[in-house]
């Protein structure tokens, strides 16, 4: 499997907001930049209020009225995707990217038979005719291993993991080259998150599908992804292979993180926890927004942000090009490293 | 840690053979053609016992029964048949048909329309001495009550402290234990004020005010970020280390519980599979369903590199329980006998038991030689 | 419970259809009170011009501001003490049937069994009897019983026991969604009885939605009882709005052209109406509970909740134990 070393999506310092009913707007992300490459998975971690499920709406830019992107860009292919009109990004929206959502019993249409809703992708699209739709379907749903006899019932006939396989094919019905799920298991059991999760495995392998996962679960992210994303308070707090960040975490967050989360292998330490809570993303504070709550922090921290640097040099394709994000990366004032400028 | 009690105490609680069966509702047409009755098997068959301080994890998947063993000990729900044992008291129904003269249950089958009262001194009793702390901090909070209505509600419904000051300071001094200082600032706070792991703190408080001998929490952590689940499992410990209190742990999360519990209870389809101390069943599993899920849990660790058994299917419906072993169509290890024969527990030593056939009997707890306790 | 009056009125004031409702419920509420005050007429006072004789039918431009009657007695009097008896009825009634209306849509709601389809089943027969004939029947009888009741009171008693059920209704279904929700469920681990869960848990829950239905079966009680009384079955000695349109067609004021006589009351009852119906819908539009939670709900929570499982959810919201 050729794995190619330009990404293929994007995201360069991407800042969202939120308008408030009256009262300051709240900046969900800022400055948000990571990269996307074939074949491979990135995870977005975090916490409530951290910002990764914006990240994923700002990107297929299906944010609700209130919320606006303030800055960035979202390069797929080359093309900036905040630059298109509604029309042309819909063109991508499914196509190119698909999306499952958190909570599929509420993302499928109730009144509605499941293979007609995985149908109803591709005829939008125009992608191909009735029956050679239809065989799609059938594909699809071998794909995500639902016995096709289940294919025209309704969704509250189907249990979570199968709903949750449903969306999958729904998800991947115009061959996206880009998956995002918003936290695809956390509603699952274990056994079911374990098939779920093999079962993305091997779609990727199979389709060289690249996956963005939002997720809170640590544990999923380890097993699942290739590289992370740390966020915290809208912002990237760490991010680089998961080899790196979980074995040599730079960020006070990811380390307290890491603590906190219990690992059934290692059980003889002390769970961590952190004290305070998530900031409020209408009142952020001027410096670091983990400052607060942080075990490490010196005096600079409140009051100035720290920029996202380089621990290491990052790969780069060609001296002259902008770097791309492979390296490992933190936002921390303790840690030095060279600035990262997109 | 649990040790052999040298007296024998009554154990704080004690659950023995614990049916619960819900009738599925027929419709008028099936009446007619008296099609009979189904039964959801919620909890099928279920025992076990817990002493003062010790706690117990009952661990399992949705619709395993864990949380109606939990409801129906706290009294929500009525059992089917079986015995819930208080301290060594009865509790509920089957002592009533006893000293009525009934046939017991079993003759009569389960779930038969007679409704089953429970005495009522006793059940308020139990229920001041049992209490439950509820999964979803946001839910189980009514929005329109302060925290200290809330807190002082155990206290008004049992008709306990009713001079206002005595009934203060119990409140302030609950919220305290529980974490939330300075008390004074809490009472007057409504629960949409509140963080999640506040409010958890206020469900914990409450349910602690009346010093119960017993709690049982249900999923307490699953709905609060990972950084705030260590405060609160923290507090729980620190509660059953200061005041004795016993614990039954409800959660689908093993690896939260491999840091608190004594024991851990592994449950299926309504039944336990596996039960014994942490540390043996964690690490040495016996029964093919705790292998399997030990084996997916996710770890927070890329360089580890495992077998993982994933179980293919979903659990079948609790209406319709495989005969034989109720695992045996998903186990990976299963033979023709397992199609037939129900397992019993199989003792492998040092209070630890696994319900299946491949299981050989053993003593040391393990399958490996060493000491182990007395 | 000061914060939820606050946030209240600051979503209030912004809804031009409900202060619309309002200011129009208000006045007609201030005519009521200052009522006769108002007016320097007695309602059955005839009037005499300058020359001491009798204004029959006289129009607004000569007898301002409303005109006289057929009988030579003022309008405007009239209407100001029809406000009154129109109002008192159609309040009355409107409380008695918010009343019995909550009342059983919360013992139906939350004990369900045989008392929730016995409520629901006598609900049922009510509503499928025309309202108006039985009215009418039902008046008319129990006036013909010579009760030495007023018949204000047989009109309020009537509308009243007849007007319930869809207060019932709405009440039931709401009890019965508030009744799973796992605070309920806490208060009953705890040990709490009925009556208190009644009273701590579900009452504070319902009371803003029992708050809006009750203006808006004020306005059905008023627009019965007008039709009522307009049809000859109010107390020609108090006569309200409904009874003042009685006698306009009765004496002939349509055939005179003597619209100041039965238009201001038909729009008087239009106004109250209208302010309910807006006030009363914008309440309930805002103290739904599926809406009010929204502002009470704090920060979103990411961590997802766990999928109830089949057997267990299942099995544990069918079986109701009570």
């Amino acid at each position: 499997m050729t794995r190619d070393d330009t990404p293929l999506l994007s995201v360069r310092h991407l800042s969202t907001e939120f308008l408030g009913l009256d009262g300051p707007a709240a900046r969900a992300l800022e400055d948000v930049s990571f990269d996307v490459f074939a074949g491979r998975t990135v995870g977005l971690v975090g916490e409530s209020g951290c910002g990764k499920t914006t990240a994923l709406l700002s990107i297929l830019r299906l944010l609700p009225a209130s919320g606006r992107i303030t800055a960035g860009r979202v390069l797929f292919d080359g093309t900036d995707l905040l630059s298109l009109s509604e029309r042309e990004m819909r063109r991508y929206r499914w196509k190119e990217m698909a999306i499952v959502f958190q909570g599929a019993m509420n993302a499928l249409n109730p009144v509605m038979r499941v293979d007609e809703q995985i149908r109803e992708g591709i005829l939008l699209h125009r992608l191909l005719d009735v029956e050679a739709a239809n065989r799609r379907v059938d594909e699809l749903l071998e794909l995500v291993g639902i016995p096709s006899a289940r294919g025209n019932q309704y969704p509250h006939q189907f249990s979570g993991g199968m709903r949750q396989r449903a969306m999958i094919a729904m998800a991947l019905a115009c061959r996206p080259r880009v998956l995002f799920a918003d936290e695809p298991t956390t509603a699952l059991d274990v056994m079911i998150q374990a098939q779920v999760l093999e079962l993305l495995k091997s779609i990727q392998t199979e389709l060289g599908l690249a996956i963005v996962m939002v997720t809170h679960d640590l544990g999923v992210v380890a097993e699942v992804c290739d590289s992370v994303v740390v966020m915290y308070g809208g912002k990237v707090a760490e991010s680089g292979t998961c080899d790196q960040v979980y074995n040599d975490p730079q960020h006070p967050y990811t380390q307290r993180l890491l603590q906190s989360f219990p690992d059934l292998q290692r059980r003889s330490q002390d769970l961590a926890s952190i004290p305070g809570t998530p900031p409020r993303l209408s009142e952020l504070p001027p410096g670091c927004r983990f400052e607060p709550r942080c075990h490490a922090r010196i005096p600079l921290c409140r009051q100035v942000g720290p920029p996202l640097v380089a621990l290491h040099t990052p790969a780069v394709a060609r001296p002259d090009e902008t770097p791309y994000l492979t390296g490992h990366y933190a936002a921390c004032h303790l840690r030095l490293g060279e600035e990262v400028r997109l | 840690m649990s040790v052999p009690d040298p007296v024998s105490i009554p154990p704080v609680l004690e659950v023995r053979d614990l049916y619960k069966y819900f009738p599925v509702s027929q419709s008028p047409l099936d009446m007619l053609r008296r099609k009979p009755l189904e039964y959801i098997r919620a909890v099928d068959g279920v025992s076990f016992a817990l002493r003062r301080g010790e706690v117990v994890a009952l661990v399992g998947e949705s619709g395993c029964g864990k949380t109606t063993i939990a409801r129906t000990v706290i009294g929500l729900e009525e059992q089917t048949s079986g015995e819930i044992l208080f301290e060594g008291q009865w509790v509920g129904a089957s002592q009533r048909r006893l000293r009525a003269g009934l046939a017991p249950l079993e003759a009569s089958g389960p779930g038969s329309r007679q409704h089953l009262q429970f005495p009522k001194i006793a059940m308020k009793r139990l229920r001041q001495q049992a209490q439950m702390v509820f999964q979803d901090p946001y839910e189980s909070l009514n929005p329109r009550a302060t925290v200290y209505e809330i807190v002082a509600e155990p206290l008004v419904v049992h008709g306990l402290s009713r001079r206002r000051e005595e009934r203060e300071a119990r409140v302030k001094s609950a919220l305290e234990e529980a974490g939330l200082r300075p008390a004074e600032d809490f009472l007057s706070r409504y629960p949409h004020e509140l963080s999640g792991g506040q409010r958890q703190r206020v469900v914990i408080a409450s349910a602690m005010v009346l010093r119960p001998e017993l709690l049982l929490a249900d999923e307490p952590v699953s709905m609060l970020d990972v950084s705030i689940r260590a405060e609160i499992l923290n507090l729980l410990n620190d509660l059953r280390r200061r005041s004795g209190v016993a614990i039954v742990f409800i959660t689908h999360d093993l690896s939260t519980v491999s840091y608190f519990a004594d024991q851990i209870a592994v449950m299926y389809l309504g039944r336990i599979v596996e039960i014994g101390p942490t540390e043996d069943v964690l690490r040495f599993p016996q029964h093919p369903y705790t292998k399997a899920l030990l084996s997916v849990v996710p770890v927070p660790n890329p360089r580890l590199r495992r077998e993982r058994t994933i179980l293919q299917g979903e659990t079948p419906n609790a209406a319709n329980v495989p005969p034989g072993c109720r695992f045996h169509p998903r186990c990976p290890q299963a033979r023709e006998r397992c199609r037939v024969i129900d397992p019993d527990f199989v003792d492998v030593g040092g209070g630890h038991r696994a319900a299946c056939l491949l299981v050989e009997a053993r003593d040391d707890g393990s399958g490996q030689s060493g000491a182990r306790g007395t | 419970m000061k914060r939820n009056l606050v946030e209240f009125w600051r979503v209030f004031r912004g809804n031009g259809m409900g202060i619309l409702g309002a200011i129009l419920v208000a006045s007609i509420l201030v005519v009521a009170i200052l009522g006769p005050a108002m007016t320097p007429y007695e309602p059955s006072q005839i009037v005499r011009d300058a020359d001491g004789r009798a204004l029959i039918f006289a129009p607004p431009s000569v007898h301002p501001p409303l005109g006289t009657d057929d009988a030579s007695r003022d309008v405007f009097t009239q209407l100001v003490h029809g406000a009154r008896i129109s109002l008192a009825v159609g309040f009355l009634a409107g409380f008695i049937a918010m009343f019995i209306g909550s009342l059983f849509g919360i013992l139906a709601g939350y004990f369900g069994g045989w008392v929730d389809t016995l409520l629901m089943r006598a609900t049922d027969v009510l509503l499928v009897i025309p309202d108006l004939p039985l009215m009418l029947i039902l008046v008319a009888t129990l006036r013909q019983m010579d009760l030495h009741v007023s018949p204000l009171a047989v009109l309020t008693l009537v509308i009243g026991l007849l007007y319930w059920t869809s207060t019932a209704r709405l009440i039931r279904s709401q009890v019965l969604t508030i009744k799973e929700r796992q605070f309920v469920a806490r208060a009953r681990a705890i040990g709490a009885g009925h009556w208190h869960i009644i009273r701590k848990h579900i009452l504070p829950q319902i009371m803003p939605l029992i708050v809006a239905n009750t203006v808006l079966i004020l306005s059905t009680a008023i627009l019965v009882e007008s039709g009522l009384a307009f049809l000859g079955l109010g107390d020609p000695t108090q006569p309200s709005w409904g009874t003042m349109l009685n006698f306009a067609f009765d004496r002939n004021a349509v055939s005179n052209g003597a619209w100041w006589f039965y238009l201001p009351p038909g729009l008087a009852i239009v106004w109250v109406t209208l302010g309910c119906v807006l006030l009363g819908n914008v309440l309930e539009e805002i103290l739904n509970p599926r809406l009010a939670m929204h502002h009470l709900e704090g920060e979103q929570h990411m961590v997802a909740r766990r999928e109830e499982s089949r057997a267990e959810g299942k099995g544990c919201a069918d079986h109701d134990s009570g």
